[in-house]
């Protein structure tokens, strides 16, 4: 890689201030007003992190509940939640606030703040040899809305929602539940959380397309762009897309709910249907929203241990382009039990059927990059080939449920919950902790534990396992999801994931952060490629941590630089 | 150097204005798929939407002698103190054959009460086929206080039915009501008159 003269390409006007104020902030200036891309990056994962343990804890919440029949805790917790008192459906009321709020953190401000705002921020700028993202301020205000409507979301359940306290629609805040049978603030506070996330997602799509658009170093052409950067792309476009349909559906649901509109009310002409297709048009290119960046960050990793560069990169590329057009046109198979017609519904399970074509190149192409490689089994690579396998496993359960017929069967049981914890407790989760173990002592300097971070993987891998797959069984079985309650003939798997599997997975997470402590306090200085020669990306040009303003000369490309 | 500058600075706001363009024009597009979604319905048949038809249209219907069971079926929502019942369980009409059925509806408050039905029919493919040449449907129904009413409605089953492989295991169409009060005093009500039905559907 060649360099140019610094004169020739400085990237600020202002770069004379790059010496003096910019690089030595206040704490106050630096982490509140942070305009500089790996300070609003590190706020995102911190953020991320902190919402994980309260969506993970809220899980916990819903596991000791519902390993044995019968009701034994909900009352507890509406107690301990405020609640004075709680009748029998106050607490009943309350199982359907926690499987909301699980929903919408681990979605909104887990999976997505990581991916997107924690790694596409630190990392897009980087390897595209930019020094900053297009947008600096408006990236400011994406993290801070995506605060606000944290902030949202931990109102609603402490304010009146109907039945009890809190917001007990769901994730999916289907009408009519969420309009007329929802009465109270609670669910306002919920919709108003996804509008300013929404808003904050919005600001940031827009701000990596210019950024990749416009600001790749010379030479980097977008098919020498790395894959993460490909997957960011292709995310900020479904985003784009996507979430101002959520955007004006929930606004409707507003409108309905205080202001007299008949959007989703049969009694005015409307139709509750449409709330579906309104939120499953956004809802089904959300899931490839948070898995897309995860398969960038898995692409990047094992190309890096297997010290060659991706199999069919191009393919690669485009087959996320592919998942991400398809995305668009196979929304109604989250409602195959609305009452479809047979043609409709067999519409719908061809199109999302062919989705597995463009996944299966993807996963083929990362076992190919891994064929004939010198492979070195460091941390990362070993979360990204759990992540592949059990990404799989999660995609053969989503080919049989794209089934109309079999859906009919499955629908809203455990078997679909088994579905997607797979491909996103497994597939984007897995993702997200092989990218952390990947970027982290490049993120703050240090090395982390090798060991634990295998241990971790272990655990965790045991514990998720032990925690959902036993769900197959009773989804096959019958069992519904969204009850607190179930049949004793379901008690014995329900013990299972309760009693074992959230307890290991528990165990993995406190590794997890036993391990950034350890790495914090006592990890060994990285090095600036600790990687060593498969780390091929522009991050791995730089210092650990890397300087505040990087690249205000830019790098330049070279014509023979693989991915 | 000043000048490229300007450059980057002047592509970045064309970009970002494209896609806050882009942002507006899908969430245009989401409002726009309230009416489209209607039009689709009404257009379609889907989700056991009925057709809407003329005098002149049904004149040109030709009977045959394929019978078929129409059931009908009628409720009030939540709350609303009417009494609505069909007169008849179940017509036996050969199809092509107009046939009136009555509902009747009785207010039992003390008050008059204004309401609008909503319908469709089951199974849902032979929406398209349920032709309504009149309908109490069509408009808004006032009954004083414990007024009763005989309402009709009068149909019939297009033959083309017989055509379509969908439908050819239908020889039962049931056809439902649900009679709603009509949010007069509540806020807004133009925004529910915009959307009503009754006006323009089938």
């Amino acid at each position: 890689m060649a360099t140019t003269a610094p004169e020739a390409f400085q990237a600020h006007g202002d770069h004379h201030d790059h010496d003096h104020a910019h690089d030595h902030p206040g704490f106050f200036a630096r982490w509140f007003m942070s305009t500089n891309h790996k300070d609003i990056g590190t706020m995102y994962l911190i953020f991320a992190i902190f919402a994980g343990i309260i969506g993970g804890a809220i899980s916990g919440m819903m596991r000791i509940e519902l390993a044995e029949p019968g009701i034994q805790y909900l009352g507890t917790f509406a107690s301990l939640l405020g609640e004075k008192n709680p009748s029998f459906d106050q607490s009943l009321h309350l199982w359907n606030v926690l499987i909301t709020a699980h929903g919408l953190i681990m979605v909104f401000f887990m999976v997505m703040p990581a991916m997107i705002g924690g790694f596409g921020n630190w990392f897009v700028p980087i390897m595209i040899g930019a020094p900053d993202m297009a947008f600096p301020r408006m990236n400011n205000i994406s993290f801070w809305l995506t605060v606000a409507g944290f902030i949202s979301l931990m109102i609603s359940p402490f304010v009146p929602g109907g039945t009890g306290n809190g917001a007990g629609t769901g994730w999916t805040v289907y009408a009519p539940l969420s309009t007329s049978g929802s009465a109270g603030p609670a669910v306002d506070f919920a919709i108003f959380s996804l509008h300013l996330a929404g808003a904050g997602s919005i600001l940031g799509a827009t701000n990596f397309i210019t950024t990749i658009f416009n600001m790749r170093a010379p030479g980097m052409t977008l098919h020498k762009m790395p894959l993460f950067v490909w997957s960011v792309l292709v995310t900020a476009f479904l985003l784009l897309l996507a979430l101002p349909v959520l955007a004006a559906a929930i606004t409707m649901l507003i409108t309905d709910r205080n202001f007299g509109t008949t959007f989703f009310d049969p009694s005015g002409g409307g139709d509750p249907v449409l709330y579906q297709h309104l939120f499953w048009f956004f809802g089904h290119p959300e899931v490839y929203i948070m898995i897309l960046p995860g398969f960038g960050i898995i692409s990047q990793i094992i190309s890096t241990f297997s010290k060659k560069p991706v199999f069919g990169y191009l393919g690669m590329a485009y087959a996320m382009v592919a998942i991400g057009v398809v995305g668009f046109i196979v929304w109604a198979h989250h409602m195959y039990t609305t009452g479809m017609s047979v043609n409709t519904k067999m519409y719908f399970t061809a199109a999302t059927m062919v989705i597995a074509v463009p996944t299966g190149i993807k996963i083929f192409s990362w076992i190919a990059t891994m064929w004939g490689g010198s492979l070195s089994f460091k941390s990362p690579m070993v979360w990204s080939i759990g992540q592949i396998f059990l990404f799989t496993v999660g995609g053969v359960t989503g080919v049989v449920l794209a089934n109309g017929g079999v859906d009919d069967v499955l629908h809203d049981t455990y078997y679909v919950v088994a579905h997607f914890h797979y491909v996103l407790s497994m597939g984007a989760v897995f993702a997200l902790f092989a990218g952390f173990y990947y970027w982290f002592p490049k993120m703050s300097g240090r090395m982390h534990s090798e060991f634990l971070a295998h241990l971790h993987f272990w655990v965790f891998f045991a514990g998720v396992n032990i925690l959902f797959f036993p769900m197959h069984f009773l989804g096959l079985q019958g069992m519904p999801r969204r009850y607190p309650d179930f049949a004793e003939a379901y008690a014995h798997w329900n013990h299972v994931a309760s009693a074992y599997g959230y307890s290991i997975m528990a165990a993995g997470m406190l590794i997890f952060f036993v391990n950034i402590i350890w790495a914090l306090l006592a990890g060994k200085k990285a090095e600036d490629n600790y990687w060593g020669e498969g780390a091929t990306t522009l991050e791995w040009t730089l210092s650990s941590p890397p300087p505040f303003h990087q690249f205000e000369t830019l790098p330049v490309i070279d014509d023979k630089a693989h991915h | 150097m000043a000048a490229e500058q300007a450059t980057l600075q002047q592509r970045n706001r064309r970009v970002g204005i494209i896609m806050a363009g882009v942002v507006l024009a899908m969430i245009g597009l989401g409002y726009a798929s309230v009416p489209l979604y209607r039009m689709f319905c009404q257009v379609t048949g889907f989700g056991g939407t009925t057709m809407r038809v003329s005098e002149a249209q049904a004149a040109t219907i030709v009977s045959t002698n394929k019978d078929m069971q129409i059931r009908f079926d009628a409720n009030v929502e939540r709350g609303m103190p009417w009494e609505f019942k069909p007169l008849q369980a179940v017509d036996t009409v050969s199809v092509g054959v107009r046939d009136m059925a009555i509902f009747t509806a009785r207010n039992l408050s003390d008050k008059p009460i204004t309401g609008t039905a909503s319908f469709n029919v089951t199974p849902e493919q032979a929406g398209k086929y349920f032709s309504k040449i009149q309908c109490f449907c069509f408009t808004e129904q006032t009954l004083k206080p414990g007024e009763e009413v005989r309402m009709p409605v009068i149909y019939y089953v297009d033959p083309k039915i017989l055509d379509d492989p969908d439908n050819k295991d239908v020889d039962e169409i049931t056809l439902s009501y649900t009679f709603h009060v009509t949010a007069e005093e509540k806020a807004a009500d133009a925004g529910a008159k915009a959307l009503d039905r009754a006006g323009t559907g089938g």
